[in-house]
């Protein structure tokens, strides 16, 4: 039963959403609403899973005063000095003082982590072009013809590159985009499918 | 490959199938969708997920009766057991990232899938794992797949639950949390299996600077280029959910493999043809497979 049961609620689930896409009778809607509304409340409960596993996680550490607890204290009180912002407060909506801590604490952090992307990126593509077989010099030339061809001095230095890039763009490169895409989506359904039927079950656990 | 006659009389049919469906649908124009207990213009889809089942089951079935099915060597594959073998001699911990989607993405259930294999892995080397995980509801399900994965090695008092992190749902607060990690610890192997979005890179090139061999895969193809640039070795798109057969070997699983690979062969066939059709004028042909 331990297994059965999830198999059970995995195939009615999974056939829902498949039926969902092929009948669109004004009766049947408000049910796959109402599936989708409990998917949203069963994610919201494991909320409480992932701050649990945070809080004994870093408690071990802070406890034993182990590497970093410090650090890991200033995790833990952050955490519940949120909560209590966002539920004693006024609420987390504009205005609020949880809106402020979060616009003017959270999100320059975010910017700064994404900022970080610019540099990596440069260092990415300078491995990426190095010449050093035929495919790579494929790479660095088709690389550079785009590059042109997206910036005003490609087209001062021949009229015709933008041109070109959308050419590459458009045909060789949507190509292989597309190949991987429908493998990948072939592959989807496949894996979806394994698991509606119950073939696949190592994600349950417990084999 | 020698097809027996009753998988020729399937495909056959199911083409005849295919083609009578389509036609039907497209003779009628539904107006009004909220009364109709079927959307005509989505039976093409139908048809096409009805055929790709059956392929599959047939697959499965030929496999179950003992047909021996090849299926091709993948080198990021093989690089797991390299990798976690690496971190074993250098005495560093192998560090497992599932992506920053939630279980109701395909690509998180299948790194889970590859998790447990990974986690059997590790375990018969003694080796520490750490799975930091993105969102809560994928928690529980990392802490089983690893738990069992100790237990089928035989050494489930290894096991350490805290070595299952939940660190943030926020993508930028997860690689940073992440990176740390790679930076502390230092683990000599890096597996990110999963849904990838802009912290890809954060993360595979943060990677890249400890030294770490890295295998990488997803299907979210923007990302690709920076698992190719940053790691060592690329499992890209449908090669992460064929990582399952290709771990397992179980029957079950090949034969759905070698269906999926089949249904490839058809699709390709089909836009050759769309694509010569079309050039040629011939629009009906591609109008088929139109999808409202």
């Amino acid at each position: 039963m331990r297994r059965e049961v999830p198999v059970v609620i995995c195939f009615l689930a999974g056939l829902s959403f498949i039926l969902e896409y092929f009948i669109p009778h004004q009766n049947v809607r408000p049910i796959f609403e109402n599936f989708r509304q409990w998917a949203i409340i069963v994610i919201t409960f494991a909320y409480v899973l992932g701050i649990s596993n945070i809080v004994r996680v870093n408690y071990h550490v802070i406890q034993k005063k182990g590497r970093d607890w410090f650090y890991k204290m200033v995790l833990v009180l952050g955490l519940f000095f949120m909560i209590i912002v966002g539920l004693f407060f006024g609420g987390i909506g504009e205005g609020t003082v949880f809106f402020w801590i979060y616009n003017n604490a959270y999100s320059p952090l975010q910017s700064t982590m994404f900022a970080l992307l610019a540099f990596f990126i440069a260092s990415a593509a300078f491995r990426a072009f190095r010449v050093r077989t035929f495919q790579a010099s494929l790479l660095a030339i088709t690389a550079i013809l785009v590059m042109l061809g997206r910036v005003p001095v490609g087209e001062n230095v021949w009229k015709s590159f933008p041109d070109l890039v959308e050419w590459i763009m458009n045909v060789p490169q949507l190509a292989g985009k597309r190949a991987i895409m429908i493998g990948a989506a072939l592959g989807a359904i496949s894996t979806a499918l394994k698991i509606l039927v119950g073939l696949e079950r190592t994600y349950l656990g417990g084999e | 490959m020698k097809v027996s006659p009753f998988l020729k009389s399937l495909f056959l049919f199911s083409s005849f199938l295919l083609i009578l469906l389509i036609n039907f649908s497209l003779s009628f124009a539904q107006e009004d969708l909220s009364h109709s207990w079927f959307n005509l213009h989505r039976i093409n889809m139908l048809v096409f997920l009805i055929f790709f089942f059956a392929v599959i089951i047939i697959f499965i079935e030929r496999a179950k009766v003992g047909k021996s099915l090849f299926i091709r060597r993948i080198a990021g594959l093989d690089a797991i057991e390299e990798a976690v073998g690496r971190a074993t001699e250098m005495g560093k911990p192998v560090l497992y990232i599932s992506g920053i989607e939630d279980v109701d993405n395909i690509q998180t259930v299948a790194s889970m899938i590859i998790l447990g294999n990974v986690a059997k892995m590790v375990a018969s080397y003694e080796t520490p794992l750490y799975v930091p995980i993105c969102m809560p509801f994928v928690v529980p399900i990392a802490e089983e797949r690893v738990k069992e994965g100790y237990a089928s090695a035989g050494k489930p008092d290894a096991y350490n639950r805290d070595n299952v992190r939940y660190i943030s749902s926020e993508q930028f607060a997860y690689a940073a949390g992440v990176n740390g990690i790679m930076m502390r610890e230092k683990p000599a192997a890096n597996l990110m299996f999963g849904s990838f979005y802009a912290e890809s890179l954060l993360i595979a090139e943060t990677g890249l600077s400890t030294g770490a061999i890295q295998v990488a895969g997803t299907a979210n193809i923007h990302q690709l280029p920076f698992f190719v640039v940053a790691c060592d070795y690329t499992i890209i798109g449908e090669e992460l959910f064929a990582t399952s057969a290709y771990l397992s070997k179980e029957p079950k699983l090949l034969g759905s493999l070698k269906g999926s690979d089949l249904t490839k062969a058809i699709i390709m066939v089909i836009l050759a043809l769309g694509a010569i059709l079309d050039t040629l004028g011939i629009t009906h042909f591609a109008s088929w497979f139109y999808i409202e």
